[in-house]
Parts: structure tokens; sequence; C-alpha cells
């Protein structure tokens, strides 16, 4: 669908996500003129692992972009250039003779590392690379990936020795296949892709030696780092044919830059299934005494790489579902909003789920979820509201976190994704934040960000300043709750917190 | 396909209407609604109230759906899924008319406000969601009113307020203009609620087409109306806007 709004030249973006693959073409002012999406399959061999078919997404990822050109009825004479952002982590080895993937990808939630990182740790523990790489050693990341695959795939060490077999994160296998494959694609990966592989080093922004020997992985399958705007070649047949491939961001970064935060003291937090808060900490890299990730914001072209602080929250959206799906006392996810504003208040009970443990700041994997402050007098949309402030108190710690380390205090909250849509959770944010919270009119951040970057590298639009000027409020939540309440309510959720504490005694 | 038997598809017919939030209707209003003479739609009613799916308020004999329909299944559409659902029309809706969108359902013989998109210039704006707007002289209002019988019943009762030397308070001057809102398919508000300000809107249907809110777009006089004239790209606008939603929500093309 084109109206008089959107005319040409575009810009497309495609976003090679979790549970599916998007494109979308957007026009100068980053209206989105068209979108087309396609799922792929979620592969789950064991409990707690988690793979896709790379060949399936790469299939996906071709049909998507036709898709929406078709739909905005236009053909690669009309794109400028194209922007990649992914789930982050996802690692692949493909064969580079062949181009075919010598396992599936070990997605990003993949828990089958826990025991390697354990052991990767020795006796520094989880944080060995953290000075290095800015990330504890946890499964997500994709170095420890990489290893399990090279130890586990037959004969697969001695391919990469010899030069044979490629690494990358969704960034690399997509622009690879982009730019010609086995014949001449590109293997390259971005500076923000690259800073979570615990392989990077954010001082150098170069891989790191010491760390690859440390994992024992060869040096020859490691994509070449570059910045996040420019174009590392052009599309090599298909229906893009010719045209400059010229971004790549992780989802969270592209977010970031989608929400124009390009000023240090400026974040943003998307509010899906879990949250992801980044904050631009400009040319510092700070390191977390707090629990917060240090990674890469992005790096445009030559210039300098903005860094950023991250902090996550793994139960947010999906607290709502285990509302609905597991207690069913609503029905549809938006009805939490109705049940919780039936009352004024959250009646004293407080809801923690740490459902898998506490993440940042805490790190308790002894904790456990726990509703707290029951009387008879609560009720169920009692409860409902206290869903809702989880999220909110949730956001708070993670705000409270990034204050401590950066010395930087929030001005304002620029936030997106599915739950923005909820009006009283965005109202309560503000209240607890004591901050304005702000939706932008383009829910489509992540994919926007992509765009953005893309558009710079090729002059589309001139610089960050344009695209700030792009960017347009939606909507806007003030503070209402008075001091007092808010200390004592916060006082009453952190004792809930404590109470979640020590409840596995043994982890096996 | 076999033959349907009629009083049946009658009685699901007057079901229909009578589901929603809280939803009474007298029986004029429910046999004009559906065609039937009065004597028709009573003898139904009378039934359907025997079997516990219709209650009739005993202080003003309006019917009701009644509490075994309720069990048998509550399908009324939530309204933060419709602002769920809207999210994303409400949004570009704004972008491309640069004015603010405004997304209101029926409650309390009023417009409930549930979702406000801000004009996209850098101006300080306030969210108006959860403030009522009146039902007899807003866009919204107009919309709601011309197509929900509920709405139209409601507006019958209360006091039609002059805010400004436009609005229209008159029974039949107000019944005319109800009737071309169906006939056109939209309402506009030109300085009728609120000096220097017109709004346009447009009804959104759910899959049982039945009307569930109304999308407006609302801006200075002077920009929605220039020259006394409604902007025709702004109407088609949000009757596109209103048309996506009812889409999400399953209504078919129409």
């Amino acid at each position: 669908m084109t109206d008089a709004h959107t005319s040409g030249p575009f810009i497309a973006a495609i976003d090679q996500g979790t549970t599916s693959s998007r494109c979308i073409v957007f026009d100068k002012d980053g209206r989105i003129v068209s979108v087309d999406q396609k799922e792929h399959e979620q592969i789950f061999p064991k409990p707690g692992w988690v793979e896709h078919d790379a060949a399936e997404i790469w299939a996906n990822v071709q049909e998507v972009v036709t898709g929406a050109l078709e739909k905005a009825e236009i053909t690669a004479a009309d794109v400028k250039a194209i922007g990649i952002t992914n789930q982050r982590e996802t690692t692949l080895l493909w064969d580079k003779n062949t181009g075919e993937p010598v396992h599936n990808a070990l997605v990003w939630q993949d828990t089958r590392t826990d025991a390697l990182c354990k052991e990767l740790g020795r006796n520094v523990g989880q944080d060995r690379f953290r000075r290095e790489t800015g990330l504890p050693l946890a499964s997500y990341f994709s170095g420890p990936k990489v290893r399990w695959l090279l130890d586990n795939v037959e004969g697969l060490r001695e391919r990469a020795e010899r030069g044979d077999i490629l690494f990358g994160t969704m960034d690399s296998w997509v622009i690879w296949n982009l730019t010609g494959g086995v014949d001449g694609g590109h293997h390259v990966t971005d500076v923000t892709n690259a800073s979570r592989t615990m392989l990077m080093n954010l001082h150098t922004m170069s891989w790191d030696e010491k760390i690859l020997q440390s994992m024992e992985i060869p040096a020859a399958v490691l994509p070449e780092i570059r910045s996040s705007a420019e174009v590392y070649g052009a599309v090599k047949g298909g229906i893009l044919d010719g045209v400059p491939v010229a971004s790549a961001l992780g989802d969270q970064q592209a977010a970031l830059f989608g929400q124009t935060c390009f000023a240090e003291g400026e974040a943003k937090s998307t509010y899906g299934t879990g949250t992801f808060m980044l904050m631009n900490t400009g040319d510092k890299i700070i390191n977390s005494y707090s629990g917060l990730l240090t990674t890469v914001g992005y790096q445009i072209g030559d210039a300098k790489p903005v860094y950023a602080l991250e902090g996550s929250i793994a139960v947010t959206g999906s607290l709502v579902q285990w509302m609905r799906d597991q207690m069913g006392l609503i029905k549809s996810a938006a009805e939490i909003e109705t049940l919780a504003s039936s009352v004024e208040d959250n009646g004293g009970a407080y809801f923690v789920p740490a459902f898998s443990g506490l993440f940042a700041p805490y790190w308790r994997s002894d904790a456990r979820g726990v509703i707290a402050g029951l009387t008879r007098y609560v009720t169920k949309a009692h409860i409902a509201r206290a869903v809702l402030e989880a999220t909110a108190w949730q956001t708070r710690e993670i705000t409270d976190a990034m204050t401590k380390d950066s010395g930087v205090e929030l001005t304002a909250l620029k936030v997106d994704g599915g739950m923005t849509s909820n009006n009283l959770l965005m109202q309560t944010l503000s209240d607890f934040l004591d901050a304005p919270v702000v939706r932008p009119m383009v829910a489509e951040t992540t994919c926007l960000g992509a765009a953005y970057a893309a558009g710079l590298a090729v002059g589309f639009w001139p610089d960050t300043d344009a695209l700030r000027a792009n960017w347009r409020r939606a909507a806007e939540w003030t503070p209402r709750m008075d001091a007092d309440k808010r200390d004592r309510e916060y006082k009453s959720w952190l004792k809930a917190v404590e109470r979640t504490m020590g409840w596995i005694e043994d982890e096996e | 396909m076999a033959k349907n038997i009629q009083s049946l598809e009658r009685a699901a017919a007057m079901l229909r209407l009578l589901a929603g939030g809280e939803r009474r209707l007298g029986l004029s209003d429910i046999a004009s609604s559906i065609g039937l003479a009065k004597g028709t739609a009573h003898g139904i009613l009378r039934t359907l109230q025997a079997e516990g799916f219709v209650e009739q308020d005993a202080a003003s004999g309006r019917y009701q759906l009644g509490a075994e329909l309720l069990r048998l299944g509550n399908s009324y559409l939530d309204v933060h899924e419709l602002r769920a659902r809207a999210l994303v029309w409400t949004d570009d809706l704004a972008r491309s008319s640069g004015e603010s969108v405004h997304l209101g359902v029926l409650h309390q013989k009023g417009v409930l406000i549930v979702h406000h998109v801000f004009r996209p210039d850098d101006s300080r704006q306030v969210l108006e969601v959860g403030a009522m707007q009146p039902l007899h002289s807003t866009a919204l209002g107009k919309v709601l009113s011309a197509y929900d019988p509920v709405a139209h019943s409601e507006v019958l009762e209360v006091d039609r307020e002059a805010f400004t030397p436009r609005t229209t308070t008159e029974l039949v001057d107000f019944e005319s203009l109800l009737d071309m809102t169906r006939a056109r398919g939209w309402a506009a508000d030109v300085e009728e609620t609120w000096e220097g300000v017109a709004s346009v809107a447009a009804p959104i249907h759910d899959r049982r087409r039945m009307p569930v809110g109304a999308v407006a777009v609302t801006g200075a006089v002077e920009r929605v109306c220039p020259g006394g004239e409604l902007r025709p790209e702004l109407v088609a606008a949000v009757r596109d806007c209103a048309r996506a939603v009812s889409r999400d929500l399953g209504a078919g093309r129409f």
C-alpha cells in the first residue's frame, strides 16, 4: 500500500529475529511503507536446547524481502540500501565452499554451554573475561557455543583449522548469503554483534587472541569486524540485485538507534516477553559493579564507537502470559489492564516473578517467585495490579543500577514493544521511575534502527540530527505519584524481593 | 444449504444486539433495529426471557442479556484489546494526517477515550486516555450514536447541551445528522463542541459486524477544515484506519 505520503526512494531493513524474519520498507520520513514476515521452526532437541535451521532462515529472509517489495510495489531501483538487524548471540558455523551449515544454529536461549561456561571460568569464575568483553561467562554468548560445536561435530575442528569453516551470528550469515555466498560473499560482522560473542575486546574492537586461545577457537573461522553503518558490499542476485548492504546491528542496539538515543544518558526499554533496557554511555566503557552488561551501542562508519550499559528483565510480558495460560485469570493479555484497573491499588500484594532466579542487579540463582503481603482482602484484581507493578519496579531497579554505574541520572525513558499498549503499565512506570515515559510513533524501532544506519551509510539521511527530526512522540506519561508513597511502595517491593532469595538450597 | 429457522435467526439477532458492555434496550429499539413488528419482537423476547437468555429491568422495562447467557460465554470486546489492535493503525493515521488521533467507546452515556496518539509535532500535549466526551456533539459520539443502538437510545435521553452556537440540539436535526452519518459512513464535528476545533470520525466493527468503537482525527479548524470544507483526504484516511482496525478484529472486508 502506497499513498501520497510515501514516495520513493526507500530503505529496506531485514529483522532476522528469534521467532520470525521480517522485512520492512521505510520512506524518507521513517514511515513504514510495507511489511512482510515469516516465522521459522523452533527446534528443541533436548530440554534447555534451542536450535534454528539456518537454511530455512535464509529461505525465509529471501521470501520476506520479495514480499515486502511486492507489497510496496517497488523494485531494487527504488531501494537505496538494505540494513540488517538480528537476534543476538545465536551462533552458526558453515562450510565456505558449499555454503551448507555444519549444524543447526545454536540459539541464544540454548543453555547447553552452562557446564562449559563454569569450566571456562576456572578459578576466577563468571567474571574471567568481563574486563575485556564487558560480559559475564553465561550460556547466552556465542564464544562458548562455537567451542561446543567444534568439540561436538565430528571432524569440524580439523576442517575449521584448514580454513574451510566460517563462524557468524545471524547478521554474518544473512550478509554472506546476500552478497553472493559461495560466489564471493563477504564474511563480516558489526561491532555490536561482535560485542556479544565474548571474543571481542571492547577496548581494541578486535578479536582477543588470549580469549580465543582460552576457548580454543581458531581465528580462521572469524568474520571481519566492521562498523554498524557502512557499505559491506552489494547484493548479488535475487530481487535486490545491486543494492548496497549497508548496516548491521544486534536487535536491542538497533532499537536504541531507532529510538534515536544518540546522546550520552539517553535510554530505551523494549517491553516484550522479557525486557531489555540500554543506555547510551558515549565513548566510555563503563565497568558495571551492579550486574549490568557493558556492550557496544553502535559505530557509524569511521566515527568512534558508542558504548552502552544493558540491563535485562527475564520475566515481564511472560508474567502476563502466565496469568493467562497457567492461572487462567484473564483470557487475553490486554485484559490484565481491565482487571488491574478495577481496583485503586495493589491491596498490599507484591509479586516478584523470580521464576528462574533473580537477574540484574541481584544475580541470585537460588531465588524463586513470591507473592507477598497476602491478606483476605486481596482479590485477583490486586494480583493483576501487582503483576504490572512487578514490571515497573524491575525497570526501576535497572535504572537505579545504571545511574549508580554511570553517574548519569535518567531524564526520560523511551519505550517500545508490545506492552506499551498497556496504558496503566506505562503510567505506573512513570510513577515508579519519577520520570516521563515516552512512546515513539513508530513501534517498529528495531527495523527502523537498521534502516536508519543503512540510510546514513549511503547518504540517504545526512546525519543523526536528521534522524532525530524524524522522531515523533506518540504518547507521554508523566509522574503523578507523590514521593512519600513511591518510597513506601519501593521499600515494600524490596522487602518482597528479599523473600525470594535462598529458596533453592542445593543447586544441582 | 438447508432452510434456516426464521425465529431462531431473529432471536440470535436480538442477542447480538444486546451483547456488549452494559447494554439495556427498549422493545421499540430492538424491534426497529431488527426490522420486526413490536408484537413479533415481544414474543421472541418473552421466550428468551423464560430461557434466562434475556432479563427485563423491572424499573425501566428494558431488556439486557441474561445471566444464563453470560454463563455460556462472556465475549464482549475488551477495550484494552481494542487499543492493542488499533495501536499501529492509529500511529500511522496521526503520522499521515499530522493531527492527533482518539479512539472512543460508549461508556455511561458518553464517549470514553481509550486511546490517544499525540499530534506529531514537538508541542507539549497531555494524554487524554480516560477522559469523557459528549455523545451528541463530537464526531466520535455521533458515529457511535449512528451505529450502536445502545448509544442511540442513550443519546436521546441525555441533555443535548449547546456547547457552541453550532451544536445541534434539536432532536429532528440530530436524527437527520445520524441518518447522514450512516449514509456516508463517517461523522464530523466542526466547532460543535470546542471553538476552533474540528474532527472527523469513522466506526470500528468487530467480527460480528457490531460497532465496538470509533476513531477520530482532531485538530485546529483551519487545518482540518480549510475554507469551511473538510479535507477529503483526511476523511479517507480516518475511514481507512477504521477499516484496518476492523479487519484486525476479524471483520470482513466491506
